[in-house]
């Protein structure tokens, strides 16, 4: 298949691909008003009917979730509800302005407050704020509070230290730095847990905080974690979850109640708003009390009557961390989810999710074993390394199940299983599809040892073969030049 | 179960191959203690036609400004998406892909990015963009930042003509870092760039949040004459026809995307934008998609610099971000290919006129412009006789929502409306509001 040719390539003076409306009043002299204007942009002209079919066969060229199998670890790739979508388009929420009078939103007000009240019963925290429009915004955020905290009782110059398991995602450490800390690294034990000794050799007065996957990105539930927990604490820290494994986790146990202090959602993972790509995000953050008095503005309440509300009266407020309320549409998509599980059903994300993960990990461990040796949670870590020995790494094996029709899962995180192979199906795969999913991978790892070449080569019915990486650094081009 | 697939065969079947007896055991490690007992407290599930019912009874409870007249702008704007947006990113092929990570089978989306970043480029004047920041707000402050890191001074030098929100972001990121924001003052609505104190970099933004268009050659000088690196955050329909920012020479160009086909949705999802000099590439947060090719010499896209991002550089990367805002940038996109070269300067020219028009009336009215000598692109502040707050309030009920009260933004601002007309407002609606204000002035 040829090349999608750019817009830009397709534009041909004085055509448009919109029946734009435009203004009734009378003309004026737009130089003289603005003073200097400027050249036309040079956007392309493109007819509707083109232009739409350059989009459609752009995403002909792109695998989502409805087009098959989206294994990919740590980012929960389960089915986005079509109702979201509608309840997200009715116009009583898209046209509505985040700046007009606060009492003619109290219908947006109830779905935060909604969100929230549900929020803080799944999770056990005190308090919910959605201000955060990520996940990594939302671990932003939390180390925000912990530093408003700990400056309040006039530690905040002594604890400038944050502590990241080797095995956290990259944003931890990044979100850490982002926020004004130092970053230490706490190694993980042989059976996956945190290494207790490092960690109370590294807690200290200048411990501001440590940050905690649970489940661990290696899948596994942090079997110490109240412990941890109060090892921080007697230190005087305070403990961060993140919180994009809680699909293992809802309604079957709550993060709140494990010790944390506080913790971040990924409502684009667990609560299926869809990833569009890469985004928008929806990072809800959940808190204990002593942390509340410094959540991001503007915050919604509940007064006495049950009403949502915003509430004024917040002096210890660190500000806002976003331009306004948070992912507000993101939030009715998230009701909605809600909604439709209800308490009858909430647990079932938790106990399905799991189910597949372990379903996968059991048919797969003759040829990909599990590098943790217990049972795991809403995902599988696997490595691949005894195909080293036939050249064949991870990747290799992740292209080849493109060619099989699948996406691939995640590889190389986290970065201390060698060959990491994780795979997170999600409650929302039946069994066929797992099935399939690992007859191909049984065969590919066949493959391996008897024709590592054929795997080398993959994908050979992609749209393209592996991209040279190293020339789109070196001949950087990230814009289109007209010739 | 909602959305969950599985029969008891399939679970059966599923546990055996496994070799346990029943979900409950894989939670063994899960201490008994931690577990939770019993359901959840929380409301009931319902069904596809209650959920609908129960969000539409919640969307009522909002005014649906598509109900009434809005002139409320003040960063984020009602202005007309064209159908062509929602029909593309309501394809299941881009709206539930994650992130690009895989590139064979993310060509599609990788080459909206790369047309999106070429297209905001253009805009901003600027050499390059990036794939997406969450919001305005964040980018400029993301932006600031990297001056600072880069310049190797924690100082940042702010207009106070920066949306207050915005603002506040900054101030929020700022105490975080320990970075010092010194803010510039106002005079006649234009920051007043005559006392440029030392800084790494200076922010600005055009339009202002007042409506006042800046004078970014001066703003450049001041940069200049501390040696600080110049932030501008800029409306980008009024890019449409104003000279672009990257041509007064600013380093870095950000704004708030959303008047690129984006709805108002109560604030959120936004779009960050980004842009910048070439020289800037390798310090820049956020995802850049650039053009190469495979081993067979077939052209492609994907993700590139990626040693600046946080999976890979951890503490030592140049922002944390990782989701973005994709989905809005492909929206943005469509949007930018619809209206095109033409299409987008007419949008701001109507923006203009009816602004002009809006001016003649509302002064008519009974209104007065605050800053009468400073040039306004779409937006601009009316000082009324009487407080605006309640001004906009009556005139809602005549179903026109004027604009934001400026009180709480600006000292002695309690009679101040700032006012934001788009293309889609007609004449008959500029009229409306101008013969409701003198009723309401009057009354
Ligand atoms: C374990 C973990 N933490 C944090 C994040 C960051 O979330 P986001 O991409 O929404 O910023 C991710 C996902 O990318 C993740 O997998």
């Amino acid at each position: 298949m040829k090349p999608i040719p750019l817009i830009f390539e397709k534009s041909r003076p004085g055509r448009i691909g919109c029946n734009l409306p435009k203004a009734d009043t009378p003309e004026v002299d737009v130089q003289a008003i603005l003073g200097e204007t400027r050249d036309a942009v040079a956007w392309p002209e493109i007819g509707e009917l083109d232009m739409l079919r350059h989009f459609t066969n752009l995403s002909h060229r792109n695998y989502g979730i409805e087009i098959g199998f989206y294994p990919l670890g740590s980012c929960t790739m389960k089915y986005n509800p079509k109702i979201n979508e509608r309840t997200a388009g009715l116009t009583g929420f898209t046209h509505t302005h985040p700046m007009q009078p606060e009492e003619t939103i109290g219908g947006f007000l109830e779905v935060y407050a909604s969100c929230m009240d549900i929020l803080k019963e799944i999770t056990g925290f005190d308090d919910i704020t959605m201000q955060p429009v990520a996940g990594a915004h939302g671990e932003l955020a939390c180390l925000m509070l912990i530093k408003a905290y700990h400056e309040s009782r006039g530690e905040g110059a002594q604890r400038r230290v944050v502590l990241v398991p080797d095995s956290a995602h990259g944003t931890n450490p990044a979100s850490a730095a982002r926020c004004g800390y130092v970053v230490k690294t706490i190694p993980t034990a042989e059976d996956g847990n945190t290494d207790l000794e490092a960690l109370a050799k590294e807690l200290g007065p200048d411990t501001a905080a440590f940050m905690v996957t649970n489940p661990s990105t290696l899948a596994l539930f942090e079997t110490n974690i109240t412990k941890v927990c109060q090892m921080v604490h007697e230190a005087g820290g305070q403990v961060f979850c993140d919180g994009a494994n809680m699909n293992a986790m809802v309604g079957t146990t709550r993060p709140g109640d494990h010790g944390f202090d506080c913790m971040h959602l990924n409502l684009h993972k667990t609560f299926s708003t869809p990833h569009g790509g890469g985004g928008p995000g929806c990072g809800a953050i959940g808190l204990k009390s002593h942390l509340a008095p410094y959540m991001p503005g503007p915050v919604i309440t509940r007064n006495d009557a049950g009403q949502a509300v915003l509430d004024h009266d917040r002096p210890h407020c660190i500000g806002r961390v976003s331009g306004f309320f948070g992912q507000s549409l993101m939030a009715v998509r998230a009701l909605t989810y809600f909604l439709a599980y209800g308490r009858e059903g909430m647990s079932s994300i938790s106990r399905y999710s799991v189910l597949n993960a372990n379903y996968v990990k059991a048919r797969l461990k003759d040829v990909l074993p599990a590098a943790h040796d217990r049972p795991c949670m809403h995902e599988c870590v696997l490595t691949a390394k005894q195909y080293k020995e036939y050249g064949v790494r991870a990747l290799d094996l992740s292209k080849a199940l493109i060619d099989y029709g699948f996406h691939p899962p995640t590889n190389y995180f986290p970065l201390i299983v060698p060959e990491a192979f994780m795979i997170e199906p999600t409650e929302t795969e039946a069994k066929e599809t797992l099935d399939a999913f690992c007859d191909a991978l049984i065969e590919i790892c066949e493959l391996a040892k008897t024709d590592p070449d054929a795997l080398h080569a993959a994908p050979t019915k992609a749209i393209v073969g592996r991209l040279d990486e190293a020339a789109a650094v070196k001949n950087l081009d990230v814009r289109y030049q007209p010739a | 179960m909602t959305y969950v697939p599985h029969t008891d065969a399939d679970v059966r079947e599923m546990l055996a191959t496994i070799g346990v007896n029943s979900i409950d055991e894989l939670f063994a490690d899960i201490p008994e203690d931690l577990r939770l007992k019993g359901e959840l407290r929380i409301p009931s599930r319902l069904d596809e036609h209650q959920l609908m019912r129960h969000m539409a009874g919640l969307a009522a409870q909002n005014l649906d400004l598509s109900q009434v007249t809005c002139f409320l702008g003040a960063g984020i704007y009602d202005r007309y998406i064209p159908a062509s947006v929602g029909a593309v990113i309501s394809r299941g092929e881009f709206l539930t892909a994650y992130t690009p990570y895989q590139p064979e089978v993310s060509q599609g989306y990788l080459q909206t990015i790369y047309e999106f970043q070429s297209m905001i480029a253009e805009l901003y004047g600027c050499d390059l963009a990036n794939a997406s920041m969450y919001d305005g707000p964040t980018s400029l402050a993301e932006a600031a930042l990297m001056a600072c890191s880069l310049k190797r001074k924690d100082i940042v030098v702010m207009s106070e003509g920066i949306h207050p929100h915005a603002r506040q972001v900054m101030e929020t990121y700022a105490w975080s870092n320990e970075v010092e924001v010194r803010t510039l003052p106002l005079k006649d609505g234009q920051t007043d760039l005559s006392q440029m104190p030392e800084g790494a970099v200076l922010l600005i933004q055009n339009p202002n949040f007042y409506g006042v268009i800046e004078d970014l050659a001066a703003a450049r000088a001041a940069a200049d004459s501390q040696g600080a690196m110049l932030v501008v955050s800029a409306d980008p329909t009024a890019c449409g026809l104003l000279k672009a920012p990257g041509h007064y020479g600013a380093d870095v160009v950000v704004g708030e995307g959303q008047p690129l086909g984006i709805p108002m949705g109560l604030g959120g999802p936004m779009l960050g934008l980004f842009a910048c000099k070439q020289e800037y590439v390798r310090s820049i947060p956020g995802r850049i998609v650039g053009r190469t090719h495979d081993a067979q010499g077939r052209p492609g896209f994907t993700m590139t610099l990626r040693t600046r991002e946080q999976d890979i550089r951890r503490e030592k990367a140049t922002s944390n971000i990782c989701t973005n805002e994709a989905l809005m940038a492909l929206a943005s996109t469509v949007y930018m290919s619809a209206v095109g070269k033409n299409g987008i300067r007419s949008v701001a020219t109507s923006t203009v006129q009816n602004t002009q028009y809006a001016i003649k009336v509302l002064t008519e009215a009974g209104g007065k412009l605050k800053f009468p000598n400073a040039r306004v692109f779409g937006e601009f502040v009316l000082t009324l006789p009487k407080p605006a707050a309640e001004v906009r309030d009556a005139l809602l009920s005549h179903g026109i929502l004027a604009g934001l009260p400026l009180g709480p933004y600006l000292a002695g601002g309690e009679n101040d409306l700032l006012v934001a007309v788009t293309e889609i407002r007609t004449q008959e609606e500029i009229d409306d509001f101008a013969r409701a204000l003198r009723e309401v002035l009057n009354g």
